[in-house]
């Protein structure tokens, strides 16, 4: 549909759903009124759903949701969003809810707008190497269809479990297994269709002009008014996400160090190639032979002189930095490390069980290198003073920063534990501000700190930005808050 | 409740929800109603927080446990080490609710109808035989097998059509068996599915004590939630028990009837039932009958084996219909995978299956493209007639 006709149609929308309501100010049905737009099927109060949508997995208090609704067109949740800002409820969006810092359990009630019914892969286009999908669609379906339909590409797929959802990575800013290579999953978004709060369908990129969703630009940047707002800002649809060549043969190639202060330079040197694929830094205090520093560098071919050309390259340039004595090749990788290492996505969510507890939660910083081995060696006091063993599992994103986790398992069932873990985060939060570290999809009271620490000028732009989007203030509303 | 425990572990990653290579949604529930509280994570955390009294029990509560299938789909793909006990977690929250007398409507009046008739149906015990009128099929008097039938296959107007077809089987590849016909007690599957420990145990303790008056050794089921009961809970209770589904016996006799079976061309698929694959590991047996059909192409199904999605009657939902129908459920779902090999003809291997995949074919409007025939009923249809 033209763009033209598809504003006519939004517009029909809008003014027929808004001609139907009666006095204002009358009592309004909230339930029935969901109901009505999606079927009865797709909305519950029932307190067992809203239970599970109140908490997340990670150690953020629970917090209470009113409503989860399951939208299954565009359409539906114009109306959903149109209904909401006419009657000022709270509306919190969420893709696969997977984010460990409750950044999609409400602050403030209302509604739980659940995406994953959206779940078509509408276009995967070869030659322009990009997919057109839904807000819902898993990383897992993404990928196993592209394995299928489009063997020669991929797409960036993060350490997460694979239900969570290929749209929340790219706006929560998340990283995948090709970023060094090629960067953030934000960075991959070529276009968007966004619903915004007040009920207009917007399309972002190309698609703005023509009917292919192959760039981003060149017209202004309106991606970025959705990408990293936590959904504070509308309603993301659809998205067109770059995919990229899959290679045919992939290895990984480990190397172990105890020097934490010569971390920024083997990063740099290591990234100073320009030939690997994905790029992470592991280490865990027990069983004893994993506490060391492992760079875990994963490399892929097109063939397979090509990868024994990068195996042989990368063990070269290890016995050049720091004449050799820095890193060493570790030879006979246990298997399941190996596995571990080349699988995608990894079952890294194993790492909740560590302690038999059920709970994980990780604060992440951004990081210059340079900031690496102060954090290194603050993460590892911060565990120990809670009791806890310290394990490191951080993803060089291009050869510019780091995501550094700083990790806490927990036990489920005690309280104690949980509030340990909680004032673990706080505490690396804090660290990683003080380090001039940027602290990734933040929960509520990371978010305060760096609003704190934030620029009151970036603070105000900001605030008029939500404002001018969403003036009732019904998107997910107590993120990016500006202190008073 | 038992495996307190261990609940608080579930990370609700998700993994349980999927498939091997994670391409589908595979929880009946969870696929039915998308809402998270449906998933085999949620369950796990609404069942911890009724134990801590977070949430009480409600008819949601209710449909939320009752509505699981107990397929096994969550065990096959979890990734924590506690996975093997999910349905048995799921299970013991039921039991929780057995004992605290509130249950839903369907259950209940499942549970009484057992206790009052020793079946479902509330039919009488003296008709439970009447399956085999006509076929001369004789009592068990010693032979080396009994053939057990089970409430569907003695009651279901359908399954009774598979329980024939199995008898009449048996004795074309002169295999020595026999039936209880109106002795024939209620093998309590179902009922330890939906909770009811007590009665279960009563039954288990009924069969086994008649198996050993009986001198019964060798049982072959036609139904593999017997298959199920009687392999994995009855030796708990101290049964000495060799048991077959029939497919077992059928895979290794089937080739005897080579120069009997037509060739003309057919395409096949199968579909798995939980209580044989993912419960009992038993995934070749009908597949190696299939192969011995002379003219039957058989079509895998993409989903299959550990990643076959339940047709939505696992776990007591048979009877009860909690998980319910719609363009949604499960069986729809899984006649529309079939549909997509090709074949013309779904083949199964229990009677429950192929009653909830006949409606669904009915649903779907895809009575003249698709077939249901449980693999006795298939063998069955490929012999020429002397």
């Amino acid at each position: 549909m033209p763009p033209a006709a598809r504003w006519k149609r939004h517009t029909e929308i809008i003014n027929k759903f808004c001609h139907a309501k009666t006095d204002k100010g009358a009592f309004v049905n909230i339930y029935e009124s969901l109901c009505a737009i999606t079927g009865r099927d797709y909305v519950s109060r029932e307190k067992e759903d809203t239970y599970i949508y109140s908490r997340d997995s990670g150690a953020e208090p629970p917090r209470p949701v009113d409503y989860v609704v399951m939208p299954g067109t565009v359409e539906e949740v114009q109306r959903i969003l149109l209904f909401a800002n006419e009657e000022a409820i709270p509306v919190t969006p969420l893709g696969g809810g997977f984010t460990l810092s409750a950044l999609v359990v409400p602050q403030k009630g209302g509604i739980v707008l659940d995406m994953k019914r959206m779940d078509k892969i509408i276009e995967v286009n070869e030659l322009s190497r990009y997919a057109l999908i839904e807000a819902g669609v898993s990383q897992a379906s993404l990928r196993a269809y592209l394995k299928k339909h489009h063997p020669r590409l991929q797409h960036s797929t993060p350490e997460a479990p694979p239900a969570v959802t290929v749209v929340g990575n790219a706006l929560i800013q998340g990283h995948g297994h090709i970023t060094p290579r090629y960067g953030l999953t934000s960075d991959m978004v070529n276009g968007m269709e966004v619903v915004l709060p007040t009920g207009e369908v917007c399309r972002l990129g190309s698609s703005a002009v023509t009917d292919s969703w192959y760039t981003r630009g060149p017209i202004p940047d309106l991606p970025g008014l959705f990408i990293g707002w936590f959904g504070t800002t509308g309603v993301v649809t659809k998205l067109s996400l770059k995919l990229y060549p899959r290679p045919q043969y992939r290895e990984v190639i480990v190397f172990s160090s105890d020097d934490i202060d010569a971390i920024p330079e083997v990063i740099f040197e290591l990234t100073q190639l320009d030939l690997l694929e994905d790029f992470f830094l592991i280490t865990q205090e027990k069983p004893d032979w994993m506490n060391h520093i492992f760079y875990v560098v994963i490399l892929s071919a097109h063939f397979e002189e090509e990868l024994a050309m990068k195996i042989r390259i990368y063990s070269d340039v290890a016995k050049k930095i720091g004449n050799g004595k820095t890193i060493k090749v570790v030879e006979n990788l246990h298997p399941a490390l190996y596995k571990r290492f080349l699988d995608v996505p990894p079952q890294a969510a194993v790492a909740a069980d560590f302690r038999k507890g059920g709970g994980f939660q990780y604060s992440a910083a951004i990081l210059s290198f340079d900031k690496v081995p102060a954090c290194w060696r603050k993460g590892i006091e911060i565990a120990h003073n809670h009791g806890m063993v310290a394990s490191y599992v951080h993803q060089v994103l291009t050869c510019h920063s780091i995501m550094f986790g700083f990790n806490y398992s927990f036990n489920r069932a005690d309280d104690k534990d949980i509030a340990a873990a909680r004032q673990a985060i706080d505490e690396s939060n804090r660290f990683i501000l003080e380090t001039e570290g940027m602290i990734w999809k933040g929960s509520s009271e990371a978010q305060k700190l760096i609003m704190k620490k934030m620029d009151p000028a970036t603070a105000m732009l900001i605030e008029k930005i939500k404002k001018a989007m969403d003036p009732r203030g019904i998107m997910n509303p107590g993120n990016w808050e500006v202190p008073r | 409740m038992k495996y307190e425990d261990i609940i608080h572990r579930c990370f609700r990653c998700g993994f349980c929800k999927l498939t091997d290579d994670y391409e589908e949604f595979n929880c009946p529930p969870h696929k039915k109603y998308r809402l998270e509280s449906f998933s085999p994570g949620g369950r796990m955390w609404l069942i911890r927080a009724r134990i801590k009294g977070d949430v009480q029990i409600s008819e949601r509560y209710q449909q939320i446990l009752y509505s699981c299938t107990l397929c096994a789909n969550c065990v096959t793909h979890c990734i924590f080490p506690f996975k093997e006990d999910l349905v048995n977690i799921f299970t013991a929250a039921r039991e929780s609710l057995v004992e605290e007398g509130t249950l839903p409507p369907a259950v209940r009046d499942y549970l009484k109808s057992i206790q009052t008739y020793g079946n479902p149906y509330k039919e009488p015990s003296a008709k439970r035989g009447d399956w085999a009128n006509g076929l001369s099929v004789p009592a068990y008097d010693g032979q080396e097998y009994l053939l057990y039938i089970g409430c569907v296959g003695s009651y279901d107007e359908r399954a009774r059509k598979i329980a024939r077809s199995v008898a009449l089987l048996l004795k074309t590849l002169n295999i020595s068996f026999g039936i209880l016909g109106a002795e024939e007690i209620c093998d309590g599957n179902e009922v330890r599915a939906l909770g009811e420990t007590w009665l279960f145990e009563g039954l288990a303790q009924r069969n086994i004590e008649y198996f050993k008056t009986r001198n019964i050794k060798k049982i072959i089921t036609l139904d593999p939630h017997a298959y199920n009961a009687f392999t994995l809970e009855y030796k708990t209770l101290g049964a000495d028990l060799e048991v077959y589904h029939y497919t077992q016996i059928l895979a290794e006799k089937t080739a005897a009837l080579a120069d009997r079976l037509k060739t003309d061309p057919l395409e096949v698929t199968y579909h798995d039932p939980c209580y044989l694959g993912r419960h009992n590991n038993l995934y070749d047996e009908p597949r190696k009958i299939l192969a011995a059909l002379p003219g039957v192409k058989f079509a895998e199904m993409v989903a299959n084996r550990g990643n076959a999605l339940c047709c939505g009657g696992g776990g007591g939902n048979f009877f009860s219909d909690i998980l319910g129908g719609g363009k949604e459920s499960p069986a729809r779902i899984r006649v529309a995978q079939a549909k997509e090999t090709g074949a013309g003809i779904i083949s199964i291997a229990c009677p429950q299956c192929a009653k909830m995949l006949e409606d669904a074919v009915k649903a779907e409007d895809l009575e003249d493209k698709l077939a249901v025939k449980d693999i006795a009923e298939l063998v069955l249809s490929r012999l020429e007639t002397k």
